[in-house]
């Protein structure tokens, strides 16, 4: 990509004349521009970009695109998107989902998107509540979550959505969290770089129906201590201060504090965003903040051939091999009789 | 629109002369009889082959010039315990002239054991000759079929005439020196069975080779043990002439061209081929395997010699899904399923009727509901495709009359799709689907260029609801074109604008359009055609997969007296635009369907001054002619 290309397109050039209607304060609003951010600095002009979504406050965002887009219906963005980049595999595609849309209607065509490797950028925004029905708990609310429809606790347990990315052998994984804009620009661009299925997990906030949510681990005064912000190559440092680090310990992970005992900068891990093993990348994905920092990044980023493009390899083979020019063709080749 | 029931539609042989059979016997008082056409039911255990022997017994017989149709009846277990009644496959054929039908009953059955007599004696017409392998009615046979003493063809109260033939004997002696295994040799005796048959009817061994040839083609020592096992089969037959009939066939010449054997099911995915070979637009299948549906999954995976992308997706949603995805980015796309499938497929054709995307969706029918009969026909389908979605949700409904009507008529499925810009669901069945017939192949010009409806170019300011005056289609903005790009989605939009819109008086004009879009395909399908005497006083009326069965009982009707003409409905939704004044013409009118009674309804409101009399059978299996013509007759004199 040449800086030239790069410079053809501003954020302006993806937005379109509708007037955004998220709530105001909703965290949609800061992913919305980073996406433009983001798509600007690719390179891929707005009619080569197509955006699907499915139902949700999320899924509303393609209208907000000045690219192909379409707002289909619950839970069936990724079979959509799958359809589509088939068909069309000279187009970028995004897809956005929220957690329900994504994990619960749509967990089926998620894991099997994912399993593919078929060439899209799925964003799944989690604010784990459902807030387009106002208020009713996700797949992934904690254990206990009170809501509409559980007013008393839920009595089962959430989804990680980086675990079903691996358990589905993803090889693209990064995290991001509404609020930081800079992050959310990097890994976006990293995922519309990677050739295969990239899911960007954003953790939002629902002003309405879950307000702060992920505060514990996302307020200021605690985020740079509560996260860890992984690139490849460097050094997995964290804190306030920038001395704290992970550490592996035996088969696992361990945060420590460099200086103290006994560890040495030296003795804090290197990410390795593609390596091909992800045994380590699930452990540094399941961290959540508590013992362990929440990692956010791109915490994965494996090349592996793609669906899309198998598929139109395979076509091109077998009709280059067989080198029919119409169906008639192909049929005359086969078992036929002539009647004079 | 050329289309027509009199044209290619049906078989594609227009002798009219009448087959000279010669029935020729080495018995004393020997009679020749005049056939016009002669059913052959191959029957055994769903592992015995049945289906193969039967195909090629039909490849061969159309290679001669018959008229051929078929009906392959098979079980829903894959394997069923060997011997039992629930695991016998049967296989029809009729091969002659005036054949529209696999036939109601047999001439000739083959029972490869006492389960399959069992289960098929009553095709036999009065008369016909039964020919059974002897060697596999011993008593544990007769046991695995529940007879309850040692005289099988006793117990049935079977009086015709039953050639025992050692078929498993004659076929391992044939293959002594093949080194086979055991398990090997015996699966070659439906080829013997074959072998017989083919002597019976005089056919030529080098076709049947040929086909065996095709057939095991990257086996050929199993080849080389068939080849062997057929040839002793037809020996048999030639030595043991003295004491059976045998029959054979003259044949006419029929339309000049070249032909093919082919089903229903493959017949369908060539004409989604045609149809985007005449459109442009390159052809996507999303799908799910289901029965009877699958084989056009099958076909069109093959087919990636002709650049098709045919993907299987991981359930009936994804299929629909990724088709209308696919459609969306410019495709030709369709997604291939039966009933239970297009129950989960609803809410994504929903959609596709919003966002006003060509789809074409097949339902190849079963036996419902639920789960219901799966290798069973049905057509009970018929308000599932026309009603089964929320909200006012109009689309075009067409349905193929016979196997190679399937061409044509999912050709026009496509055609409709694209050049009105609107789902379209073909309603096939299992017993056109697996049928089969010969077939012309179309000469290249033969079908119509789609006109699909791109956005015309140096359109300034075009907005994705914009509409052509005439069909009032949207027009098709490819994805990856500079200028088009735009947002479609579920939620109802502004009519001009194209915007999310909530407007009350906007969302009525917008389900008032999309129903106009639909109502206006009528004027762009061929009319109804009437076939049978011109002095007619009752219409028999079908639609889609019965129309063998209803011209034949109307032809014979006529034949004896009746004042008795058809129609076979193929556009369902929207009918023709003549229905009406074809209907108003006939003092009864007859609608007979295999489901009780969806489309009489359907025209009953449509067109509350005609009577509707109804025939109906849900059992699974087609119509008989017989049935037909005794209960069309009950109607005339009612």
């Amino acid at each position: 990509m040449t800086q030239e290309t790069q410079a053809q397109f501003t954020p302006a050039n993806f937005k379109s004349d509708q007037s955004v209607r998220w709530c105001p304060g909703c965290g949609d609003h800061a992913i919305l521009n980073t996406l433009h951010k983001a798509m600007s600095t690719l390179g891929v002009a707005p009619h080569k970009t197509a955006v699907i979504s499915g139902i949700g406050c999320s899924s509303r965002l393609p209208y907000y695109m000045n690219t192909y887009g379409f707002h289909t219906i619950h839970g069936r963005a990724a079979a959509i998107a799958t359809g589509f980049k088939v068909a069309n595999p000279e187009m970028t595609v995004w897809q956005i989902s929220g957690d329900g849309d994504g994990l619960a209607i749509g967990g089926n065509h998620f894991i099997h998107a994912v399993r593919r490797n078929i060439d899209i950028n799925i964003i799944l925004f989690n604010n784990k509540i459902y807030g387009l029905t106002k208020g009713q708990y996700s797949p992934t609310s904690d254990r206990g979550f009170v809501s509409k429809s559980s007013p008393y606790g839920t009595v089962e347990d959430p989804f990680i959505p980086a675990e079903l990315v691996f358990g589905a052998r993803g090889n693209f994984f990064a995290r991001s969290i509404d609020v930081e804009l800079a992050t959310s620009q990097e890994v976006l661009v990293a995922a519309a770089r990677h050739k295969g299925t990239a899911v960007t997990e954003i953790l939002q906030n629902c002003v309405i129906f879950n307000n702060g949510i992920h505060n514990p681990i996302t307020d200021k005064e605690v985020r740079a201590d509560k996260t860890i912000h992984l690139r490849h190559g460097e050094k997995m440092i964290f804190g306030k201060n920038g001395d704290k680090g992970l550490v592996q310990d035996g088969f696992l992970l361990k945060a420590v504090t460099i200086g103290e005992d006994g560890y040495t900068l030296d003795d804090v891990l290197v990410h390795d965003a593609h390596t091909p093993s992800n045994f380590l990348h699930q452990q540094l994905a399941m961290m959540d903040g508590k013992e362990l920092p929440l990692a956010v990044g791109v915490i994965r980023d494996v090349e592996a051939p793609t669906y899309d493009q198998a598929v139109a390899e395979q076509v091109a083979e077998v009709k280059g091999r067989k080198n029919f020019g119409s169906l008639r063709e192909m049929i005359l080749a086969g078992e036929t009789w002539e009647v004079k | 629109m050329k289309y027509s029931l009199s044209g290619d539609f049906d078989l594609q042989i227009n002798s009219l002369h009448t087959l000279n059979h010669l029935f020729t016997t080495m018995l004393e008082n020997a009679k020749v009889r005049e056939l016009d056409k002669v059913v052959v039911r191959f029957s055994g255990d769903s592992g015995d082959g049945m289906q193969l022997a039967g195909n090629i017994f039909t490849n061969v017989s159309a290679g001669l010039g018959n008229l051929v149709s078929t009906f392959p009846d098979y079980p829903a277990e894959i394997r069923a315990p060997q011997g039992s009644l629930s695991g016998v496959s049967g296989f029809q054929v009729s091969v002659g002239t005036g054949v529209h039908t696999p036939g109601d009953s047999c001439d000739v059955l083959i029972a490869m054991n006492p389960a399959a007599l069992k289960q098929n004696y009553r095709f036999l017409k009065p008369g016909g000759v039964i020919i059974v392998d002897i060697d596999s009615f011993k008593e544990g046979d007769l046991r695995k079929a529940l007879f309850e003493t040692d005289k099988p063809f006793e117990e049935l109260g079977i009086k015709a005439q039953v050639v025992e033939v050692p078929v498993t004997s004659m076929t391992r002696a044939a293959l002594a020196d093949s080194g086979l295994d055991n398990k090997s040799v015996l699966k070659c005796r439906n080829i013997f069975a074959l072998g017989l048959v083919c002597w019976l009817f005089d056919r030529p061994m080098e076709a049947a080779l040929r086909h065996l040839r095709n057939k095991f083609a990257k086996k050929p020592a199993i080849y080389e043990a068939n080849a062997l096992v057929l040839q002793a089969g037809y020996n048999y037959g030639n030595n043991i002439h003295a004491s059976v009939s045998t029959y054979r066939i003259d044949t006419e010449n029929p339309r000049p061209g070249v032909y093919t054997d082919i089903n229903g099911n493959t017949a369908t995915a060539w004409g989604l081929i045609m149809a985007s070979e005449k459109c442009g637009r390159p052809l996507f299948l999303g799908s799910y395997p289901i029965t009877p549906a699958t084989d056009i999954l099958h076909e069109l995976a093959k087919r990636k010699d002709l650049g098709v992308k045919a993907i299987q997706m991981e359930d009936e949603i994804a299929g629909v899904c990724s088709a209308i995805g696919a459609s969306f980015a410019g495709n030709l796309a369709v997604t291939s399923t039966s009933g239970p499938g297009l129950a989960l497929k609803s809410e994504g054709i929903g959609l596709a009727v919003i966002a006003e995307l060509p789809l074409v969706v097949i339902d190849v029918q079963r036996g419902g509901p639920s789960t219901g009969l799966p290798t069973k026909t049905e057509q009970t389908d018929l308000m599932q495709a026309l009603y089964g979605r929320n909200g006012e949700s109009p689309l075009a409904v067409v349905a193929p009359a016979s196997p190679t009507d399937c061409f044509t008529m999912a050709f026009e499925a496509c055609r409709i799709a694209v050049e009105h810009m609107t789902p379209v669901i073909l309603l096939s069945d299992a017993f056109i689907g697996n049928g089969s017939s010969a077939w012309r192949v179309p000469d290249a010009d033969e079908f119509p260029e789609i006109k699909t409806p791109y956005v015309p170019a140096g359109t300034e300011g075009w907005r994705p609801y914009d509409r052509n005056a005439e069909t009032l289609a949207r027009y098709w903005a490819i994805p990856g074109t500079e200028g088009l790009a735009h947002r479609l989605g579920g939620l109802e939009k502004d009519a001009t604008t194209g915007s999310i819109s909530t407007d009350p008086a906007n969302h009525e004009k917008m389900v008032k359009l999309r129903r106009e879009k639909i109502a206006r395909i009528a004027y762009d399908i061929p009319a109804l055609e009437v076939i049978g005497r011109e002095d007619a006083e009752t219409l028999l009326v079908g639609w889609g997969g019965t129309y063998g069965h209803i011209r034949t009982a109307s032809e014979e009707l006529c034949r004896e007296g009746e004042k008795v003409a058809m129609a076979q409905f193929r556009y369902i939704n929207p009918l023709p635009a003549n229905t009406g004044e074809v209907l108003r013409k006939y003092k009864k009118v007859i609608v007979a369907e295999l489901n009780t009674g969806m489309f009489a309804d359907y025209l009953q409101a449509k067109f509350p001054e005609v009577k509707i009399e109804r025939i109906n059978k849900i059992q699974g299996q087609p119509f008989q002619v017989s049935e037909l013509k005794e209960r069309t007759k009950e109607i005339i004199n009612g």
